[in-house]
């Protein structure tokens, strides 16, 4: 559904996203994670056709966005960073607006902006004029103008920036079902969020692709391990936990500490025999998993050590 | 053909919830009937005077002391407030982000100029028709030719639309409508003050300056002659401000 093959894009002389490849097949969602300026959204405007590659393809339901920009626009859904919201015209009026940007006329106009109202939850707010609705319901009409035409692919990027707690939970609930009828990528900067609604993970730190794939492809990719984490009284001494059979390594931990296996399989009994062994009190164990934030951090942190 | 007038009708509307297109045309109109009025006024005294002599009453001729110079003096103040009109074109779209929605909807920038352009013309479209009513007293209280009247109105159309055009293109490039604004006014200004320093300039640059200026070319108008050079000359004027803010929008996305 959307394809990207080794995309460069250079702003004079400084290159903005340098060889990116990656693709999305139909119904999935997709999250592009990276710290600010990393060039996210200059591959999501190279997808939309806002901005031209300097090198390399990107197809949308099969066009190519430079040959055939009109063809692969009509299948794009965008909502750009600071939703494009016209502040005089009404939220039907504007919805309506951008359904006959698209191409839509008649009925099929109508339905489609009555089915967009319904879907993001603006019906109580139609009539009224978009510079009078709170930030929340905002980001909702730039989603509204988005799925206006029922598009193949839909680009968000940051859709929950800036909104309360609620909204967005709201919002994510809104992303998800999207999910049936849409392809989705979005951009975000908070962790949780991909892991809770995206399929997949697309890591770019400074114009570069970290890493592509599904998130527990990811965590076999860069050998991201379970541990448990353990708390004692009184507290169990560091050099004797290492000694423990299949420890790889121990590192403290608040109160606790996180312990990693040589073998994941071997390790938990020998360790469960010595704390009832050393005869303290067990407070908490817990197993760890790695998550996305882990991820992320381990890449982009080793980015900045200037290890590639 | 659909899309532009998507385009021209979000413009149209846009100047009818803002307040810009209401004052610009209170203005012009105001503007417009105090310059009517003393003309009629100047007329008239000199019809009482002329009475006396038939001779002198029959050189008397509305058109060519009331229009005539009422359509010189409307020019200028078409001059003066176009590019107030014309300076939130693409500005604001582009301050307010919303030109990303514009520019990745299935619709070619040509579409969204021409409906840009469209949609100023509309407003300048309805600022003549409402001048036409101080016409209309002419014809209630004097004969005047109708030929000179229509060509002054045409060539104020014309004259106006290049403004427009040249508006549109330096709204393209800024997103600070007040630039814009100044910009526009002075290649405004500069395009009339032409045919000034042409009277001093030498035998081969004289005519060309004389040509480029916009208000050698609305001599002839308001007498009812339409020459094909005016014509010509305000059409292309357009056409090149429409040419070069899509130049100026197709480049801009490669930089």
């Amino acid at each position: 559904m959307i394809e990207v093959k080794n995309l460069l894009r250079k702003y004079g002389e400084k290159i903005a996203v340098h060889n990116i490849s990656f693709s999305v097949e139909r119904g999935k969602i997709w999250g592009f994670l990276g710290p600010n300026g990393a060039g996210k959204t200059t591959t999501m405007r190279i997808l939309t056709g806002y901005l031209p590659p300097t090198e390399g393809e990107a197809y949308i339901a099969g066009y190519d966005v430079v040959k055939y920009p009109l063809r692969a626009k009509t299948h794009i859904g965008y909502l750009p960073e600071i939703p494009p919201l016209y502040n005089d015209m009404t939220v039907k009026g504007y919805i309506g607006f951008v359904a006959e940007l698209k191409g839509m006329k008649g009925k099929e106009k109508q339905r489609g902006v009555g089915a967009a109202i319904e879907k993001t939850g603006l019906a109580p707010v139609k009539k009224r004029l978009i510079k009078n609705l709170s930030k929340g319901f905002r980001q909702r009409v730039g989603i509204a103008q988005a799925i206006v035409n029922d598009p193949a692919v839909l680009i968000l990027d940051e859709p929950t920036i800036g909104l309360d707690p609620a909204q967005i939970i709201e919002i994510r609930e809104l992303i998800k079902s999207l999910k049936e009828n849409h392809t989705v990528i979005l951009s975000t900067h908070i962790l949780p969020e991909v892991t809770q609604t995206c399929d997949g993970v697309v890591i770019i730190n400074e114009g570069q692709l970290r890493a592509a794939g599904s998130i527990s492809e990811l965590q076999k990719k860069f050998k991201e391990q379970k541990g448990i984490y353990i708390k004692t009284e009184p507290a169990l001494e560091m050099g004797q936990l290492q000694m423990v059979a299949g420890v790889k390594s121990v590192k403290a931990d608040g109160n606790g500490y996180k312990i990693y296996w040589e073998d994941e399989s071997l390790g938990e009994k020998a360790l469960f025999e010595y704390v009832k062994v050393k005869d303290v009190l067990l407070k908490e164990w817990r197993i760890i998993t790695p998550t996305l934030e882990d991820l992320y951090l381990k890449i982009v942190s080793s980015d900045k050590g200037g290890i590639q | 053909m659909r899309n532009i007038w998507t385009i021209t009708k979000k413009e149209i509307k846009t100047y009818m919830n803002s307040p810009i297109a209401y004052v610009l045309i209170s203005v012009f109109l105001l503007i417009s009937g105090y310059f009517f009025y003393n003309m009629i006024w100047w007329f008239n005294s000199q019809s009482m005077a002329m009475m006396r002599n038939p001779y002198y009453a029959k050189q008397l001729n509305i058109n060519r002391f009331v229009f005539e110079p009422m359509f010189h003096n409307i020019s200028v103040v078409l001059l003066l407030i176009f590019p107030l009109l014309t300076m939130r074109l693409f500005s604001e779209e582009k301050r307010s982000g919303t030109e990303e929605l514009l520019y990745t909807s299935p619709i070619k920038n040509s579409e969204i100029i021409i409906g840009k352009f469209l949609g100023a013309t509309t407003v300048l479209i309805v600022m003549l028709l409402f001048l036409s009513v101080y016409s209309i007293f002419g014809f209630i209280y004097s004969k005047p030719e109708t030929i000179p009247l229509i060509m002054g109105y045409l060539g104020l159309l014309l004259m106006g639309m290049a403004f427009i055009s040249i508006g549109l293109f330096f709204s393209s490039i800024t997103e600070n409508q007040v630039v814009a604004a100044s910009l526009t006014f002075g290649m405004l200004l500069l395009l009339w003050v032409l045919s000034w320093s042409g009277q001093a300039a030498g035998p081969q640059l004289k005519p060309i300056l004389t040509y480029l200026s916009f208000f050698e070319h609305f001599k002839d108008l308001p007498r009812g002659v339409l020459n094909l050079t005016d014509l010509v000359y305000y059409l292309s004027v357009t056409y090149f401000g429409l040419f070069l803010t899509q130049s100026y929008l197709e480049s801009r996305r490669w930089r």
